[in-house]
């Protein structure tokens, strides 16, 4: 079996030190070993951005893509291979701007995968301009009088686009988002995990200090209900969605993989491909 | 007795022009006559004139003929806009529910069948199709047994009692127009065909055949015309085996889900036309760079922008060889017949995986979706290549990664697939090491660049060029592409006639462009026409930047819409002589 460790490589990660995405490398790598993965059982796809570089530092199958485009590429594996895990990750631009088009519909989708969101509220690899999650009057390099844009919820989009697992967490806090990711990979459809992942160089404003300060845990509502969706909307309204916590799973909806006609249980890169004579000799007559 | 002819229904679109065209030309294909489809439509559903004209032939006959011996109008429209290209002494069958006139200084013979009314008696205007098509093969003189078959193949389904009622509209429409002229018209005798039944199909769906037949089982999509019939035809046949079809939110999904389906071990593609090509271009560069294969069809119809989106044309060439940023192999088939729909799938399978890189297969409009008869395919032809994809990899030294990106004497590397116990490696768009690792290193840049853009350098497909040269030094070189190949073939027939020799080559390899293959033949023509429909010879551009010959090569270029005639091209090569 395979430990933690098993998923280290030895690469250095060229994000600067204290960058909250170290702890989300560190989690996914205990949550695969929590689970029982393999290094070359798991797959991860990453987009661009100092986040997107995640799929170079941990010891398993990755592709670090494109722009936006990370999670239509996971579920092309995935579909190509489901006996694989596979995790999309990125950043907040990523996935919610240049990608939000992709990932509203790979929630609809729901496929097998655990997409984990590195959320910094900032484009950190082009060195600080806006992103969709900035708060509004944020001042950045691109928007130097403060965002005059609304602030996207992308856990009340994933609510509404059908998500059947929604999770948020903190990058400070190991525990909970290891629990999390385990939680998603276990999770039979897509999962959705948003980690606030301070960028210490470029946001001055959502540094770990002010997360600690705004950001309610789950854990203080023992009453609630992570099975109710109405209950999982108003709990992320509440709170101006800075919480964290498994905020909502439907464990009835199948995955897509199991809903695709004649799709079979083993990887479809692992079946023969070989069309029988007799096979070919039918479709050809249908074109008489 | 005559051995070719043209028959055209046109009516309003969603009136029944389709089903009838396709009833008439079941039953002439069970004859064993060669058939060659166009189909004239706009993107309304319903509504707006369309046109069906089909080519009946005893012996293959690629063309579009210039002229027209028999149209079904279904309104007056029809006729006003088609007549022009009767042939004197052609005929009009008519419904006389809108008492049909010919325009003026047209010579044709005009047969009104109350078609609409026949149907409506009946119990429905819809057997309007079966009315207009019994009328049509009684005027040839064809045996309606064999009609009748066709008709019982196409309702069976629906129970004994509907293919009686449609057989009945075939008969009174047969005899209504026996009637009004005299019995078959002794001048449209077919002579017999072999009676052979061809396989009758659509570039589109011999693409889709040869998709299942190549071992691809997934494909992403964004439906478009006139790219649609490949994921729908898909999606009915890939279940069977395992796979399916997923029609993505863009087309920027659909090519990186197939590159993610692809780098996980799955021959997947892609369809679309220009706009969606345009969209996929970021990714091809991803697929280049990492060597992963992918294959996308584009469906070429008329640009720019949504430009005209039914229409014939051929002007993205230049987008499908030139587009993505940056430098990265890339393959480009172009299709030139209906069988090659079929093998060239199959090829662009075999060559995306053997070379690992992006492989487009270009079609146009006519060639996707004009209907017509196919020559057998051949199952033993069917052979799947995978390159150097390597299953059961030995155990790798500790720490080390599998050398996807390994330098070797072709450049290409060995190739493993996600889910391999000792294949771990790095897969990024950055520049990278032997092992995927991101990499800004100079020597290693200029090592890994040349290693991917040297991979093409011996590629050569099957009939790359097809050439036709049956003389050593012709007056004139025709090149073309795509569909024109059977449109120039008959002019030339023409054109031996007027003692003017001529060799043809299709140039079905793109790109890379086979520069080597081609030399000889520009060196000794007198002339060279390339023949394209766009309107900056994109073509004929390839050829000079590649092989020269500027002084030689002339264009004919035709971006109306429509596909070349053989008098276009008889036309043009007359004045070149
Ligand atoms: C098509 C395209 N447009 C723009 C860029 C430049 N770019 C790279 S990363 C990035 C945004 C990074 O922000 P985010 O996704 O939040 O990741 P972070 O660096 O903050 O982790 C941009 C705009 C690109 N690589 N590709
Ligand atoms: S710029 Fe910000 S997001 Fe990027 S590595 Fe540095 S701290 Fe992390
Ligand atoms: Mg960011």
């Amino acid at each position: 079996m395979a430990t933690f460790k098993d998923f280290r490589n030895n690469v250095k990660p060229n994000w600067c030190p204290g960058c909250g995405d170290f702890s989300i490398q560190a989690a996914i790598q205990r949550a695969a070993a929590n689970v029982g993965l393999e290094p070359e059982s798991l797959a991860v796809i990453s987009g661009i951005g100092c986040s997107g570089r995640i799929s170079g530092y941990i010891n398993a199958y990755g592709l670090h893509g494109i722009h936006g485009r990370a999670l239509p590429i996971a579920q092309g594996v995935k579909l190509a291979n489901r006996e694989l895990t596979v995790i999309a990750s990125g950043g907040d631009g990523d996935g919610f701007a240049i990608g939000m088009g992709h990932t509203v519909h790979a929630i609809r989708r729901n496929l097998d995968i655990t997409y984990i969101v590195m959320d910094n509220q900032i484009y950190g690899l082009t060195k600080g301009q806006t992103s969709p999650r900035s708060a509004e009057g944020f001042k950045t390099k691109s928007t130097p009088e403060g965002s005059i844009e609304s602030t996207l919820s992308p856990l009340e989009i994933a609510m509404s686009a059908g998500a059947t697992f929604v999770a948020q967490s903190f990058s400070s806090d190991l525990k909970q988002l290891t629990s999390l990711i385990e939680a998603g990979l276990n999770h039979k459809g897509f999962s959705l995990i948003n980690v606030f992942s301070p960028c210490v160089t470029f946001n001055k404003v959502n540094t770990y200090d002010w997360f600690k300060e705004n950001i309610v845990n789950l854990e203080q509502f023992p009453d609630y209900d992570s099975s109710n969706r109405v209950a999982a909307m108003n709990k992320i309204m509440e709170t101006n969605g800075l919480l964290t916590g498994l905020i909502y799973q439907n464990k009835e909806r199948k995955p897509y993989e199991e809903l695709v006609s004649g799709f079979r249980p083993e990887g479809l890169a692992n079946q023969d491909i070989q069309l029988s004579r007799e096979d070919f000799e039918k479709l050809v007559a249908e074109f008489k | 007795m005559i051995s070719q002819l043209s028959w055209k229904i046109g009516g309003q679109q969603g009136e029944g022009v389709e089903s009838t065209d396709r009833i008439f030309s079941t039953a002439l294909n069970r004859l064993g006559y060669y058939l060659y489809g166009y189909r004239h439509f706009s993107s309304r559903i319903k509504g707006g004139h369309t046109n069906n004209k089909i080519r009946i032939s005893t012996k293959p006959m690629r063309a579009i003929s210039d002229d027209l011996d028999i149209l079904v109008a279904f309104d007056q429209e029809t006729i006003d806009l088609n007549a022009y290209e009767l042939r004197t002494g052609g005929v009009v069958v008519a419904d006389a529910k809108f008492n049909p006139t010919l325009p003026e200084g047209i010579d044709a013979r005009l047969f009104p069948v109350p078609i609409t009314s026949i149907a409506e008696d009946l119990g429905t205007s819809l057997m309007k199709n079966m009315v207009a098509s019994g009328a049509s093969w009684a005027l040839l003189g064809l045996p309606l047994e064999v009609f009748n078959k066709a008709v019982e193949e196409e309702f069976g389904r629906k129970g004994p009692a509907i293919v009686e009622k449609n057989v009945e509209a075939v008969k009174r429409g047969a005899d209504f127009v026996l009637e009004l002229a005299g019995g078959p018209l002794e001048d449209f005798r077919l002579e017999e065909a072999d009676g052979k039944q061809k396989l009758f199909t659509i570039g589109n769906e011999n693409i889709g055949l040869g998709c299942v037949a190549a071992g691809a089982r997934l494909m992403a999509a964004y439906p478009i015309t006139p790219a649609s019939e490949i994921m729908e035809y898909l999606i009915k046949k890939l279940p069977k085996f395992g796979g399916t079809v997923v029609q993505t939110e863009d087309e920027i999904a659909a090519v990186t889900m197939a590159i993610g389906a692809n780098y996980a071990g799955v021959r997947t593609l892609t369809a679309s036309a220009g706009p969606g090509l345009a969209l996929m271009m970021e990714a091809i560069g991803l697929a280049g760079m990492t060597e992963t294969p992918l294959v996308i069809v584009d469906t070429q119809r008329g640009g720019p922008s949504t430009g005209l989106p039914t229409k014939q044309e051929q002007s993205d060439l230049n987008a499908m060889v030139y587009g993505t940023h940056g430098e990265i192999p890339k393959v480009v088939i172009a299709p030139a017949s209906i069988e090659d729909c079929f093998y060239d799938t199959i090829e662009a399978f075999n060559v995306a995986e053997q070379y690992q890189v992006p492989v487009i297969i270009m079609t146009d409009l006519q060639l996707s979706l004009g209907k017509q008869s196919c020559e057998a395919l051949d199952y033993d032809q069917i052979k799947i290549e995978r390159g150097k994809l390597v299953k059961d990899a030995p155990p790798l030294e500790d720490n080390k990664l599998f050398k996807r990106y390994e330098f070797t004497e072709d450049g290409i590397s060995p190739r493993v697939l996600p889910g391999e116990k000792y294949g771990l490696h790095h897969v990024t768009g950055v520049e990278h090491d032997q092992e995927g690792r991101p990499s800004e290193n100079s020597v290693n840049r200029l090592k890994m660049m040349d290693k991917r853009l040297n991979k093409l350098n011996n590629l050569y497909i099957r009939d790359g060029l097809r050439i036709d040269a049956p003389h050593e030094t012709p007056d004139l070189l025709i090149v073309g592409m795509g569909s024109t190949g059977g449109t120039i073939d008959e002019a030339r027939l023409r054109l031996e006639k007027d003692g003017l020799s001529t060799n043809h080559i299709t140039v079905r390899q793109i790109h890379p462009f086979p520069t080597e293959q081609l030399t000889p033949y520009l060196e000794k023509a007198k002339q060279v026409l390339v023949i394209e429909n766009n309107a900056t010879a994109q073509l004929a551009s390839q050829i000079k930047m590649h092989a020269g010959y500027g002084e030689k090569i002339r264009n004919l270029l035709k971006y109306d819409g429509n596909p070349f005639l053989p008098s276009d091209v008889y036309k043009a090569c007359k004045e070149l002589n």
